[in-house]
């Protein structure tokens, strides 16, 4: 019972992972052929549905790897494991209702979170009893918390907060004040990413922690010096998606000062962890530890582009353009993904190690084919951001937006092919992961004779 | 749930067994609470007029129908469509262009079926959203440090 529901919440994530991955390859198709399905899913809906699909890969993939964390490798015994059920249970509930939402365009909240807004009581419900249950089972049960308890604790704090400040324009005082409102809404987007951050970055020390079997990496000075920069980013760093509007220029001051900090401290946790590693403990978690490689390269290629994207007067030329989607991109996709499947290898490698060995091959193929296409994929989102900033500012009272368009269509071709590659490679990926977590939970008969 | 967020805050302070890390999490959550004073209350350069009713009409249409998707008011949405932002008050297009395009199925737009009272109230908010700002703002200020000093509409 223990393992079943993180095991669960794992399957899921997966498959939020693979179906999210599948609606933005098709979603990608209607840039180019804007009949392509349009009768059937138009742009309006297949863009949240690959959008939420995706968040509820990052939520549910950190969620159960936090239970499996506490149960199965801190060996505490959870408060209420009903609570963790009918957490799992609304979690399940509420996305089936979003799908509902999408599908029949019932729709009418806001950008990543378009469904029915009375789906976030649900979601939010959820995460209090994920915090009921955290808190309960972790606080006065372990001395001297490590950061990633830190981490995993502030980010279903910050989480609910933030999401329910997503939803202030429901006040009229936010509501009616159109540049309060705007501000406020990204605002509440900016920490929201930040909460989830909180609980996929302490997976990520957990997971280094645990294969270098040395938890002083989550005791140290500088893994505390992150948690607090991180925090202080989460709480702070959001205006940066928001220079552009007629804020308050000490908003934009807040941000630029103390934006992208976080980034500098993770890569350098990493590239410690690294060093130090004994070739012993990287052979048995093979594929975690490769991921977490992975991770390295992304947070720097990011870490680049989030400096120069923080820096006003470029702001002012890549905001509006797809160099901001190659970052949120480069992040989710590059870092987050990444760290959550070291996550899932880890957790796979305590079951089902032969698994992994036998599909060693085609996760490796999975591997660089997953790589290789974010990096193109990222590539031709920088090079289409680059030609309609130079639209917007030198062409557009003489070139209408579909001529335009058009004159983006090579490298929308480049995207959509990098992006069926990263699809292809994460099947690949994932499918034993998505096996072996199956099998955990219904486990095949014995052959006759031999029970 | 605001006092489970609020309990667990504090468990949080007092689990911390140095005294360094009680203070920087006081200093953050006091400074994280003044700051959202602020920003909720004094986010505006100037008092932005407040939305008309028939303006929330068009923005809960905008919703419903998830324009975001394919469009972008200063510059945050999809880029599926043109961006929003000052489509009223360009001579070129304005709020018949903007009707004309609602129902036209055309592209990758959804083929709509707004009533003309929708229409209008697309419209409105699109012309209130208008006039609290320029984007994009090529009237915008570089300055040496890398700052960038915006142009307000109410500066004019």
């Amino acid at each position: 019972m223990n393992k079943t529901i993180p095991f669960l919440f794992l399957i899921c994530a997966v498959l939020a992972l693979l179906v999210g991955s599948t609606f933005g390859a098709l979603a990608s198709f209607q840039y180019i052929f804007p009949e392509f399905l349009k009768e059937l899913i138009p742009f309006n809906k297949i863009r949240p549905l690959h959008v939420s699909s995706v968040i509820g890969w990052v939520v549910l993939a950190a969620t159960g790897g936090i239970y499996y964390y506490l149960t199965e490798t801190l060996k505490l015994s959870i408060f209420s494991k009903k609570l963790m059920v009918v957490h799992f249970t609304v979690f399940m509930l509420v996305a089936l209702a979003i799908y509902i939402s999408y599908f029949t365009g019932k729709m009418g909240g806001r950008e990543y979170m378009e469904f029915l807004p009375i789906l976030t009581l649900p979601i939010l419900f959820g995460w209090f009893l994920f915090g009921i249950n955290y808190f309960k089972t972790v606080v006065k049960k372990i001395t001297n918390w490590p950061v990633y308890l830190w981490m995993w604790g502030t980010g279903i704090i910050f989480m609910m907060y933030h999401l329910s400040e997503a939803h202030f324009w429901f006040i009229p005082y936010f509501r009616e004040n159109f540049i309060r409102d705007i501000s406020v809404q990204w605002k509440s987007y900016g920490s929201f990413v930040g909460s989830w951050n909180m609980l996929v970055y302490g997976t990520s020390i957990f997971v280094m922690a645990k294969i270098k079997h040395d938890d002083n990496i989550g005791r140290g000075k500088k893994a505390f010096f992150f948690y607090f920069l991180g925090l202080a980013n989460l709480m702070f760093g959001w205006a940066h998606h928001t220079y552009i509007i007629p804020t308050q220029p000490w908003i934009r001051y807040v941000a630029y000062a103390i934006s992208m900090t976080e980034w500098v401290v993770l890569y350098s946790i990493i590239i410690d962890w690294k060093r130090s590693l004994s070739k012993q403990s990287v052979e048995r978690n093979h594929f975690s530890y490769r991921f977490l490689l992975a991770t390295d390269f992304w947070v720097l290629i990011n870490l680049f582009m989030a400096l120069l994207i923080s820096i006003p007067y470029l702001n002012f030329f890549t905001h509006g353009t797809h160099i901001t989607v190659a970052h949120s991109m480069g992040t989710t996709v590059g870092i987050n993904t990444t760290i959550l499947l070291s996550s899932l290898f880890f957790i796979l490698n305590q079951h089902q190690s032969k698994l992994i060995n036998k599909t060693v091959k085609s996760i490796n193929v999975g591997y660089w084919l997953f790589n290789v296409s974010l990096f193109i994929f990222l590539t031709t989102l920088m090079l289409a951001g680059a030609k309609r900033s130079s639209w917007m500012y030198n062409e557009m009272s003489a070139t209408p937006f579909s001529s335009f368009h058009e004159s983006l269509f090579p490298i929308i071709t480049t995207f959509i092919i990098a992006g069926l590659g990263i699809l292809v490679g994460l099947l690949l990926v994932c499918l034993p992961l998505l096996k072996g977590f199956i099998v955990e939970v219904c486990p095949p008969n014995p052959p006759e004779g031999r029970a | 749930m605001v006092c489970f967020i609020f309990l667990q805050s504090i468990k949080i302070i007092f689990l911390s067994k140095t005294k360094q890390n009680k203070l920087i999490i006081i200093t953050l959550v006091t400074t994280f609470v003044m700051y959202n004073y602020f920003v909720y209350t004094q986010t505006s350069i100037e008092p932005t007029p407040k939305l008309s009713e028939l303006a929330i009409k068009g923005q809960q249409l905008y919703q419903e129908n998830n324009c975001t998707a394919c469009h972008q008011i200063y510059g945050l949405g999809g880029y599926l469509g043109p961006d929003l932002t000052n489509i009223i008050s360009n001579p070129i297009k304005g709020s018949e262009y903007v009707k004309a395009f609602l129902n036209s199925g055309v592209k990758s737009m959804p083929k709509f079926n707004f009533s003309e009272g929708e229409k209008e109230a697309f419209v409105q908010f699109l012309a209130e959203v208008d006039k609290t700002g320029y984007y994009p703002n090529y009237k915008a200020e570089m300055q040496p440090d890398g700052w960038v000093k915006l142009m307000y509409k109410t500066n004019e």
